[in-house]
């Protein structure tokens, strides 16, 4: 196991010196085993008419921002539910970080989820808890101490802008806000790898814009964001990487808008009018900055 | 420290957001802990009454009208002689008179001053079930099959043994059905707290969904729902409790000096019983909540 471990280690260092970003469509990419998330011809139906997800091969690399885009029923829920363990793919590998799911025992599984935000079209707040409360507790799940709580809570409520509502109990915001919460959640323990499903589904259009903003954020620090959504337009505007499933199976893997075009990176503000299809503004480039300890999963769930 | 004090706030604040489900709960163990506190005792109770009776089981043999003083002493030494025989009390015919006036006054003022009473022996034997044997140690087979008393002084020979039997009867029946709707009101409580506990369950199934979701162990979730059952349970066995020693000082000892078999040496105390009763509520609240959880946890 721990010769396993350092292997892999070696192999992400020798991966990152001879890298360069390469975005070709995942078909041609060889699995790297550093990937994130790897899927290799995984299946998963639930009865025999009604695939989930069909011969699904792919990996996304660290730092990546990923769109699943499909229609109801297409198997982007399924995806999301293979990945936080929530059920077993009938075959095919599916590793996380380089380790094999099937491996994690029943036990190990709320480990592995810590290292994971979730971030769900219904919020799935809470409901008899404050904001404050809500964000806390996926911190005492993992054992922190007071002081920690203490500190973490609002410096992430700050940055997702919920300072003023600390104390607010979720029936008391708007749905934009909820999703603020939900998200705050999901990144107050800086996980490497952030999923959330339909985040904006129920959300009005300026309101999606401000929480893909902040998803885009959490991006920026490094987090690997997989976003699962049916709003086309706004994928299409965003070009980023874009999965496409339709009836369970992959039918498009590429940057949307063309690979060319891709900036490396843009600010939230950048980002933002992407969203709403304007022109950008003056371009701020950035050096893009070096992934941190936040990107690496902790190993706590490889024991 | 940290952790168990935020199981503890959890699961006082989960009781004090679900005050109905929780004063369900609560009144179930109250419930079961209050049958058994009378169910237990009373068993006893009946138990000791069944042996009480079975002590008192007597032969009884009853002379002749006509039996002299030197036929008294002579029947005397036979019945002393005779096997299981433990204890021979001699009831004169006057005594017995006596005796009867004081129970009947009013059927003997009838009578005058006719006294229809033989003198009487009353035989107890080694044990209950010898009674019969001793009878027939008093009696002889005749060739025609009649028997006839060994002395012919003797007028007859009875065991007590009827009403004994009725009593004995009697109080089995009680026990049975004390039984019966003791153990069908645990069963029936047993079921309200498991039902109970699930439906709060069943209304926090969408949290529990959210905790697995952001990383919670299963001990993590479960603790606080445990606690809470423990401390219902707790709050439940020790109201039953203060019940029934309320109960126990305004019935039982005022009728304590009138009914000597509500008090038997040999009954549970009441510190013995307070304890056996606090175990059976926590740990009713405690299992019942850990087992309904088992479901609710493989999400």
């Amino acid at each position: 196991m721990a010769t396993q471990r350092s292997n892999a280690a070696r192999l992400r260092q020798a991966e990152g010196r001879a890298d360069a970003p390469s975005r070709r469509p995942a078909a041609e990419r060889p699995s790297h085993p550093d990937a994130v998330i790897e899927f290799r011809g995984v299946t998963k139906s639930y009865d025999h008419s009604n695939a989930g997800v069909r011969d699904a091969t792919f990996s996304v690399h660290r730092g990546d921002f990923l769109f699943l885009v499909g229609q109801t029923g297409a198997g982007k829920s399924t995806l999301m539910k293979l990945l936080l363990k929530e059920m077993e793919p009938d075959s095919g590998l599916i590793r996380v970080a380089g380790r094999d799911l099937s491996e994690i025992t029943r036990k190990k599984v709320p480990y592995y989820r810590r290292n994971l935000g979730v971030v769900f079209q219904d919020f799935k707040l809470l409901p008899n808890r404050t904001v404050y409360d809500n964000v806390a507790y996926a911190l005492q799940v993992t054992g922190a101490s007071r002081k920690q709580i203490r500190q973490q809570v609002p410096d992430i409520l700050r940055l997702t802008g919920l300072s003023t509502k600390l104390h607010h109990y979720p029936h008391q915001l708007s749905g934009g806000e909820q999703q603020r919460v939900s998200v705050a959640r999901a990144f107050v323990n800086h996980p490497p790898l952030l999923l959330a499903d339909e985040p904006t589904g129920n959300l009005d259009p300026d309101t999606t814009i401000g929480i893909m903003q902040l998803l885009y954020r959490i991006n920026k620090t490094g987090s690997t964001v997989v976003v699962a959504t049916h709003d086309e337009g706004m994928v299409n505007r965003m070009r980023r990487r874009v999965i496409e499933l339709q009836g369970g199976q992959i039918i498009r893997d590429e940057v949307a808008g063309g690979y060319g075009a891709q900036p490396t990176s843009e600010s939230t503000a950048e980002f933002g009018a992407l969203l709403r299809g304007e022109p950008a503004p003056a371009p701020q480039r950035r050096v893009r900055r070096d992934p941190d300890a936040a990107d690496l999963f902790d190993e706590a769930f490889s024991e | 420290m940290n952790r168990v004090s935020f199981f503890l706030k959890e699961a006082l604040r989960s009781i004090g957001r679900n005050p109905i489900p929780s004063f369900a709960a609560l009144m179930a163990v109250l419930i079961t802990t209050l049958v058994l506190g009378i169910f237990i005792p009373a068993v006893q109770l009946a138990n000791g009454a069944a042996a009480d009776v079975r002590d008192r089981i007597q032969v009884n043999v009853f002379m002749k009208t006509n039996a002299t003083q030197a036929d008294v002493a002579r029947v005397r030494a036979r019945l002393e002689r005779t096997e299981h025989v433990k204890d021979v009390v001699y009831v004169s015919k006057a005594q017995a008179y006596a005796e009867q006036k004081k129970q009947n006054p009013e059927a003997y003022d009838l009578l005058g001053n006719v006294n229809p009473l033989p003198d009487t022996f009353r035989i107890t034997p080694d044990d209950a079930n010898n009674g019969s044997a001793i009878i027939a140690a008093l009696q002889t087979k005749g060739v025609n099959g009649k028997t006839t008393p060994v002395d012919p002084k003797i007028g007859s020979t009875k065991e007590s043994k009827n009403q004994a039997a009725k009593v004995v009867q009697i109080t089995g029946a009680v026990k049975l059905s004390l039984g019966l709707l003791g153990g069908l009101l645990v069963v029936a409580s047993i079921l309200l707290i498991s039902n109970t506990i699930r439906l709060s369950l069943f209304s926090r199934r969408r949290e529990v969904e959210v905790m697995k979701l952001v990383g919670a162990t299963d001990s993590f979730i479960r603790w606080p729902f445990v606690l809470e059952g423990l401390i219902l349970g707790t709050i439940g066995g020790v109201m039953a409790i203060v019940l029934l020693g309320l109960a126990k000082l305004t019935i039982l000892n005022q009728l304590e000096g009138v009914a000597t078999l509500i008090s038997r040496p040999d009954m549970i105390q009441f510190g013995p019983l307070i304890a056996v009763l606090v175990l059976a509520s926590i740990g009713v609240a405690a299992a019942g909540s850990g087992l309904s959880l088992r479901r609710f946890l493989r999400v």
